[in-house]
């Protein structure tokens, strides 16, 4: 199988700085064009039926692409199998639902407290459980995710099954108003944090953090004795991971202006989950393709409504038997030269072609 | 808080926690049996249990035409019926879990695909198989028609032992200690533990890997189905979700127990059983899952490995 991941990377690395900077701005000004896509003629294809486009893609694509990204750096950065996730999306939708009907805090200052909120609890969820191993793990957080829930449908103080309605929108920014009317805006809101996180994972994947995380994430035991404080390099990928999800939850809640327990169940940490196994763990371009893709499918079809969840697994068996390491999978050689990458074209030229020479003499 | 009510009603408890930590036993195995073969959490196994309680229902409902108006039944045809049930439930679970495995595992095993990857096919076939029993029940629960009239056996204390229970409690003893004879004293049991301690030895012993697993998914799926009919003669009625709850309780008791471990998905099993409906009485009906998960957590800080550990290669599946 083509590994369309390397072959973007060897394109990127043979760029200069001015052109890797003019690609990206453009990339970014596209991505900034997408709410116009709907009614544009040629991109029209993608509108969606029944449902608002741009409503669409504030949630669910760029709440679950931001999702993935958070649930990426512990999942497929180090290693961390995360089954409660959507814990730290509902904590950040609370915050902003509690703080912004009971206090006059608008919801930029909710911000930065939900994603506290979530790196708090992923700091108190992770201390306990990180020392468990793998599977272990998977259970204790699915446990966290839906203690969060029941407790949340048991509190009456939060509204209980009601949830909690009238979130306030964020205040205007720019002049720029967030309401029901100005779905693009929020995406644009969304789409500035994907950026800054996706900033944020390039920079610490090269830098300490994510060195930790790699060796973690391949082998615990050798990371230890190589001098990786591991406990303490899983717990800040953990809390990092809730913040992300912290914030997506904020702004979530003050885009719906309504949250309930029903929103943040255990499905919801499996899809999230299946975004990023299914576009490739590890490699954030694949994480966002396939949360985009995983996100918006369903909504594209959702004239069939009643079949789309079969549709949406089965597409997800059929994907993963074709491709188990999803669709865009994580660099399999980091920090190559050109020199070394050569070298290793060469050396697997030669080796497929003595295999071949070899096979023949077997056959004869 | 209202620790009174275990004083009063503690036989009730502990029979409610006794049926239901039996039906617990036997998903956990399914759990288990799959974790110890393939190091993976078997995710369609909830699926393979819903499938089951379906196959009961219609048989009682379609082959013996009972509705829920019909009385019950007893003596020799009654046996016949919870037998044709038993056998029907056991069979779709076991088809349904080969299956599984040929369609979600098999093919990425070959391709060496890492324990992730499926992983979400598991849950995918999970989705396709819950949801088209949602759209062929059109999201609606199903009412199994009482077959076996539920009277008190005898009673202690005041307390009646009910034959739904009992039969749930003796039956389900007696599959844990049939699929545990099977894995400790069988050839193919052998191979089983075989590959759980090492595929790559297993394979070079000579063991035919796809047929052990095969194998291994269906005694699995034979001991959730039979779980399927005890929970349908307790509790009577099934919706396309019912998997859900019970899967995830069921691993639980198997990580409880320490995963992979047979006879710790037992103590598991009949542990979380007792736990919740103490807790639940204690606490009120709306924390029980609160209390099983945080029972676990604190178990599982203080022994990693689970109550009784997976270190136990003698007793491993």
């Amino acid at each position: 199988m083509i590994n369309l991941r390397d072959k973007g990377a060897e394109i990127w690395e043979g760029w200069n700085k001015p052109t890797r900077t003019a690609f990206a701005a453009i990339v970014i000004f596209l991505a900034f064009l997408i709410p116009f896509a709907g009614t544009f003629p040629l991109t029209s294809f993608f509108n969606t039926p029944l449902v608002s486009f741009q409503a669409i893609l504030v949630y669910p694509v760029g709440m679950y692409i931001l999702m993935a990204l958070g649930l990426n750096i512990v999942v497929g950065k180090s290693g961390l199998l995360d089954l409660g996730y959507v814990a730290f999306f509902a904590i950040g939708a609370y915050t902003a639902a509690i703080f912004g009907t009971k206090t006059s805090l608008n919801i930029w200052e909710i911000l930065p407290l939900g994603m506290g909120f979530a790196m708090l609890a992923g700091v108190l969820l992770g201390l306990p459980t990180l020392r468990l191993r793998g599977d272990y793990l998977a259970i204790v957080t699915m446990g966290f995710g839906e203690i969060v829930r029941i407790a949340v449908l048991n509190t009456p103080a939060d509204g209980g099954p009601n949830g909690i309605p009238g979130v306030p929108n964020p205040p205007a920014l720019f002049g720029q108003s967030f309401d029901l009317l100005n779905q693009s805006h929020f995406f644009w809101l969304v789409l500035v944090m994907i950026l800054a996180v996706v900033w944020m994972v390039r920079r610490l994947s090269v830098r300490r953090p994510g060195r930790a995380w790699e060796a973690i994430r391949q082998d615990e035991d050798v990371a230890l004795l190589m001098g990786v404080p591991i406990l303490r390099y899983k717990i800040w990928s953990f809390s990092i991971g809730a913040a992300v999800g912290g914030a997506a939850g904020v702004i979530f809640a003050s885009q719906q202006m309504f949250v309930a327990p029903q929103t943040f169940t255990f499905n919801v940490s499996v899809l999230i989950l299946s975004c990023v196994v299914f576009g490739g763990m590890g490699n954030i371009w694949g994480v966002i393709l396939g949360a985009t893709i995983l996100a918006y499918i369903p909504e594209r079809i959702r004239q069939i409504a009643n079949a789309r969840q079969l549709l949406f697994g089965l597409a997800l068996i059929i994907m993963m038997n074709l491709r188990p390491e999803g669709l865009l999978p994580r660099k399999k050689r980091e920090h190559l030269s050109a020199q070394e990458r050569a070298d290793l074209k060469a050396t697997r030229a030669a080796l497929k072609a003595s295999k071949k020479s070899n096979s023949g003499k077997a056959s004869k | 808080m209202n620790f009174s009510v275990v004083g009063t009603q503690f036989f009730p408890l502990l029979i409610n926690g006794l049926a239901l930590g039996f039906i617990y036993v036997l998903i956990s195995v399914g759990y288990t049996m799959v974790y110890g073969v393939l190091r993976l959490i078997n995710f369609a196994n909830s699926e393979i249990f819903m499938l089951g309680t379906f196959a009961t229902v219609i048989v009682t409902r379609n082959v013996f035409h009972f509705t829920i108006d019909t009385p019950t039944s007893h003596g020799g045809k009654l046996i016949l019926i919870l037998l044709c049930c038993l056998l029907a439930s056991m069979a779709v679970s076991a088809i349904a879990a080969v299956f599984v495995e040929i369609i979600a595992y098999r093919r990425l095993r070959a391709k060496g695909a890492n324990r992730l990857g499926s992983l979400i096919s598991a849950i995918g076939t999970s989705i396709v198989l819950s949801e088209a029993v949602r759209l062929m029940t059109h999201s609606l629960p199903v009412s199994d028609p009482r077959v076996l009239a539920k009277f008190n056996l005898f009673t202690i204390h005041g307390v009646g032992l009910r034959i739904d229970q009992l039969l749930v409690i003796v039956f389900g003893a007696a599959c844990f200690v049939a699929v545990d004879r099977f894995v400790t004293k069988t050839r193919v049991g052998k191979a089983i533990r075989a590959v759980s301690m090492s595929e790559e030895n297993s394979k070079l012993m000579g063991i035919n890997l796809n047929r052990v697993i095969s194998i291994t998914f269906l005694v699995g799926g034979l001991v959730t189905g039979a779980a399927a009919f005890m929970y349908e003669t307790v509790y009577e009625t099934t919706v396309f979700d019912v998997g859900f709850n019970m899967g995830i309780a069921a691993f639980t008791a198997a990580v409880l127990g320490g995963i992979g471990n047979l006879r710790g998905a037992f103590y598991g099993g009949i542990a979380l059983g007792l736990a919740e409906e103490f807790f639940s009485a204690i606490l009120g009906t709306q924390w029980k899952a609160i209390t099983v998960f945080t029972v676990l957590v604190l178990v599982l800080l203080v022994r990693p490995n689970g109550l009784f550990g997976e270190a136990v290669q003698q007793s491993r599946v």
